[in-house]
């Protein structure tokens, strides 16, 4: 693709991809269940980029997003599970 | 994977009611439009027959047998002489009647659009996104209403126009509902999803009436009035209205009359049928009630704020609550509030009788005897619940039999007595702080009072405003209330993390007059002002060379702090010409004793007492509150004891002062004057991204706004401290510098949305200036003060300037009112966690930590979690130095 990465934009924070084993050590220390957690669509251009980077990403997967603009703490990280369409 | 949802709605379905369906589930064809005989029993087929339910306790519905508690009612139904549109659907019908053959019924469009539109419909059908559903109807309809010839018969179709609210014209030729209603009973099945319609449930010709349903009596009632008058319900009017029109129709339709008179019948029908739906159709005048009253059909029961859903669904009643107007009560404390006795015995508590109280409560039923002609108030008992929940009213007769028959287990419902916790609030109620707890204190005479320093977060002030008080029925209540609500709990606001309560008004003022440049209190006076706290000890007692004993203001404020108050903070006052050497803004307290510094708004002032701040933070929420009340007191007594006072006169100024004035004025008119000629000269060229005019507007604007500075400066150097406006000012009790400049000076440039006033007549704002003037005066300079009285246009121009403050706070609370209410449908079942996460009513993660910092921001420093500076001045004292003020 020789589109642009949004990746690289400042607007756009970090995506990562977690591990399964991150995923299940994420889920454990939250004490949630996978369904809690926010959601993503599997067509967001940010998924889209990240796919080019780890393969294709199932729905049901956990993508980590690190903010560095918060207000009141600086650094905040998010979690969102992929879901489909 | 799919999320696990607790409970949803799958899906609403909204259908169209057939003819057939409403002859189904009528229990009568109602006939006649008379209501009840002579005897008051209800006329058989007329529209209360006892078919459609019964709202009188003695008869029995025809069709279940249930009684008025178990009849839930029944429908009945009109047959119609001649069809009439239903005015909800005259949208649907216009489009429908321009997307089909008036000839064959099939939508104009050919084979292959109408396959490519069901695909495209089939392929959303699943997604149930009905927005999507609907922007393809009305595609397709616009689509087809664009061709004339229909692809199927070949029928030329002539435009068809809607006349509000319910006349559809085709090229000028009125249709009839029965026309339209044969055209739209062509139309095939298979197109109807085209149309918007689901086959099945729904057909075009149904909305277009022939069956006309009549609600059950449940649903219109009739009201008997206290001199045995009968009233009947709004709908029943309406719907004798049509059954008479019906009749006459049919009549005259049977009779063979002439089409004209049958067209008025038909067309009165109509009216009739639109107003039974909507009173308020566009175009429609309302039917009225011979007292001129519009009357309230279908849609009027439902709509807006009085409708069914926002008054009888969304809103709640509540017993145990009163309302009364609220005045202010100085000698309270925060957390009290004054309840009139005329609402305490009628507000009460339910108590259980137990052996720890049964022999007060006995004393209490006892009361009851001439309660209200005792003296002083003692609290009584309304009623005495027995074991098995049968109610005894206690009266003066029986109240000693009752108190003697009292047993344990029985319940009373107590008067409201001192110290029972009650929630207070006053709409509009916009945040937390809007409903706090408070200690009850009973109290003479028909207001509600309380200490003015919840004025704030209340946003109560006392030139009639009522408030709301609701009594706690259970001990759970009571002690949720006072751990979460009381007032003490709320000083901190979670809106920014400071004091939203304190000293306020007169109370700041006279904290200023007691400390201000350590005023000397005379002995006498100053003994009397302590009586108004409680103290322990007396501030020491000097002696001027005269001899007279006197109390320094300082000594009399400190002795209200608590022990161990160590601070310096800056003061408001912040001018040399009153405070050369600086020692009156800068406010010095070192174990306990104010040493330097006037208390003022800074020290004890709403959102912005650092002093206070400090007495919370460090001593905590009840310690405060005693400060508080005792600042309350003090200030009481000082403003009584020194006097203060304002008129006037407090803004003249010397003569010297008012020429001074006058020529800021006028030369700020004459720079205007000569900007003007340099523009017309063309000697001034336009700033960047301006044009030459707004370029020339932005400077008189500048210099206009410069002469007000200059005038507020000069009136500020004639006003010392001695005056007593000055001292509100400077102190921030109330007003500031530039009002006061406003009243000895120049009101200055009167303007809209922040430009200079142009509007009014052509080319100049009155006919009292030439076309094209843009000096100062004829765009709103006013040069006047409020002191000496404006001159008639400037007087025009400040009425303009002062009625768009009014128009924007109008327009600001109602946007802002709706704003919130839909934040919070949106957030209202949103709550923190244990593990300090947002999560909705599924367990859902909103947020994964509150706020993204977890920290409470009522708890907070300012917003920050810890205060670093205060936590180790606390530790270190004097050897830490911190930060330099
Ligand atoms: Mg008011
Ligand atoms: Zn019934
Ligand atoms: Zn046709």
């Amino acid at each position: 693709m020789g589109k642009y990465n949004i990746l690289k934009h400042e607007l756009v924070p970090a995506h990562e991809l977690l591990s399964k084993e991150e995923e299940e050590e994420l889920l454990q220390n939250l004490g949630i269940k996978r369904e809690q957690l926010p959601k993503i669509r599997k067509s967001d251009p940010v998924i889209k980029i990240l796919e080019e980077k780890y393969g294709p990403i199932e729905p049901g997967r956990i993508i980590k997003i690190i903010r560095n603009n918060s207000r009141t703490s600086g650094i905040y990280i998010v979690y969102r599970m992929v879901v489909g369409e | 994977m799919s999320a696990e949802i607790s409970k949803g709605i799958k899906e609403i379905k909204f259908a169209l009611l057939s003819p057939d369906e409403i002859r189904k589930m009528s229990a009568v064809k109602v006939i006649t439009p008379d209501t009840y005989d002579d005897d008051g029993y209800p006329i058989e087929k007329g529209l209360m027959d006892l078919a459609m339910g019964t709202i009188e306790p003695g008869l029995k519905c025809k069709t279940c047998g249930g009684k008025v508690d178990t009849c839930p009612g029944h429908f009945g139904h009109i047959e119609l002489a001649l069809p009439v549109i239903h005015i909800g659907f005259t949208k649907e019908i216009y489009s429908i009647l321009n997307a089909t053959c008036a000839n064959c019924g099939r939508i104009r469009l050919n084979e292959e659009a109408i396959k490519e539109y069901k695909e495209r419909i089939n392929a959303i059908k699943s997604k149930l996104v009905d927005v999507e559903y609907d922007d393809i109807v009305s595609e397709a309809e616009s689509e087809a209403s664009d061709i004339s010839i229909c692809p199927y018969c070949h029928f030329e179709n002539r435009k068809i126009t809607l006349e509000k609210p319910t006349t559809f014209r085709e090229e000028g030729r009125k249709l009839t509902p029965k026309e339209i209603r044969e055209r739209f009973e062509k139309i095939l099945d298979d197109d109807l999803v085209l149309l918007g319609l689901e086959p099945g449930v729904a057909r075009p010709e149904w909305m277009i009436l022939t069956v006309f349903p009549v609600p059950p009596v449940n649903v219109r009632p009739t009201i008997t009035l206290e001199t045995g008058e009968r009233s009947e319900d709004d709908l029943t009017h309406k719907l004798v209205d049509i059954i008479r029109i019906n009749q006459r129709l049919r009549e005259n339709r049977d009779q063979g009359s002439p089409q004209l008179i049958i067209e008025d019948l038909w067309e009165l029908l109509q009216y009739h049928a639109t107003t039974y739906f909507d009173n308020q159709t566009p175009g429609v005048p309302p039917a009225k009630h011979r007292s001129g009253r519009s009357l309230k059909t279908l849609v009027q029961r439902l709509k807006g704020k009085e409708g069914r859903f926002r008054s009888n669904l969304s809103g709640k009643r509540v017993n145990f609550s009163a309302r009364t107007v609220i005045s202010p009560e100085p000698f309270l404390s925060v957390n009290q509030v004054g309840v009139p006795i005329k609402a305490a015995r009628e507000l009460t508590v339910t108590e259980t009788v137990t052996e720890h109280n049964i022999e007060k409560i006995k004393e209490m039923i006892r009361n009851s005897v001439n309660a209200d002609e005792s003296s002083e108030y003692r609290p009584a008992v309304n009623y005495v619940i027995k074991e098995d929940n049968k109610r005894m009213k206690v009266t003066d007769k029986n109240a000693n039999e009752l108190a003697d028959k009292l047993q344990l287990g029985w319940k009373v419902e107590r008067q409201l007595q001192d110290g029972d916790i009650v929630l207070f609030n006053r709409q509009p109620s916009l945040h937390r702080m809007s409903m706090m707890a408070h200690e009850v204190k009973v109290l003479p005479y028909r207001t509600f009072r309380f200490n003015v320093a919840v004025c704030t977060p209340y946003n109560a002030d006392f030139d009639g405003d009522e408030m709301n008080l609701h009594v706690l029925q259970s001990q759970e209540a009571r002690a949720e209330a006072e751990i979460l609500m009381k007032v003490q709990e709320n000083f901190l606001s979670p809106r920014f993390g400071g004091p939203i309560m304190g000293a306020i008004h007169d109370h700041i003022t006279a904290m200023f007059l007691l400390t201000f440049r350590n005023r000397k209190i005379p002995k006498e006076l100053g003994i009397h002002i302590l009586s108004y706290v409680n103290v322990d000890k007396l501030p020491p007692v000097h002696k001027d060379d005269k001899g007279r004993e006197y109390f320094l203001g300082r000594e009399i404020f400190s002795a209200i702090l608590p022990e161990g108050v160590n601070i310096t903070f800056k003061g408001k006052i912040n001018d040399k010409t009153i405070d050369p050497d600086g020692t009156e803004g800068l406010v010095i307290i070192k174990d306990s004793k104010l040493i330097s510094g006037a208390i003022d708004e800074n020290a004890v002032g709403t959102m912005k007492g650092i002093l206070l701040d400090y007495i919370i933070r460090k001593y905590g929420n009840a310690r405060a509150a005693k400060f508080l009340d005792d600042v309350t007191r003090l200030a009481a007594g000082v403003i009584s004891y020194i006097g203060f006072s304002t008129g006037i006169d407090d803004e003249d100024v010397p003569l010297q002062a008012k020429a001074q004035l006058r020529e800021v004025g006028l030369e700020a008119v004459r720079r205007v004057e000569k900007l003007i000629e340099n523009y017309k000269e063309g000697l001034i060229g336009p700033e960047p991204g301006k044009t030459l005019e707004d370029t020339l507007e932005s400077l008189i604007m500048k210099e206009l706004s410069k002469a007000r500075e200059k005038s507020s400066e000069i009136a500020s150097n004639y006003l010392g401290i001695e005056n007593s406006t000055v001292k509100m000012a400077k102190s921030g009790a109330r007003a500031n510098m530039t009002n006061l400049a406003q009243m000895a000076g120049i009101i200055g440039q009167q303007s809209i949305r922040g430009k200079r006033q142009h509007r009014g007549y052509t080319g100049r704002t009155l006919s009292h200036f030439k076309k094209g003037d843009l000096g100062a005066y004829a765009r709103g300079f006013v040069t006047s003060s409020y002191k000496e009285g404006l001159k008639p246009t400037e007087y025009f121009f400040h009425a303009v300037g002062g009625r768009e403050g009014l128009v924007d706070t109008a327009v600001r609370t109602s946007r802002s009112g709706y704003m919130q209410r839909r934040l919070i449908n949106a957030l209202e079942d949103l709550k923190v966690s244990e593990e300090r996460s947002v999560v909705d009513t599924e367990e859902s993660i909103i947020q994964l930590v509150y706020g993204e910092d977890g920290v409470d921001p009522s708890r907070s420093f300012g917003g920050k979690s810890v205060d670093v500076e205060f936590v180790l001045k606390e530790k270190f004292g004097d050897k830490y130095g911190g930060e330099k003020q």
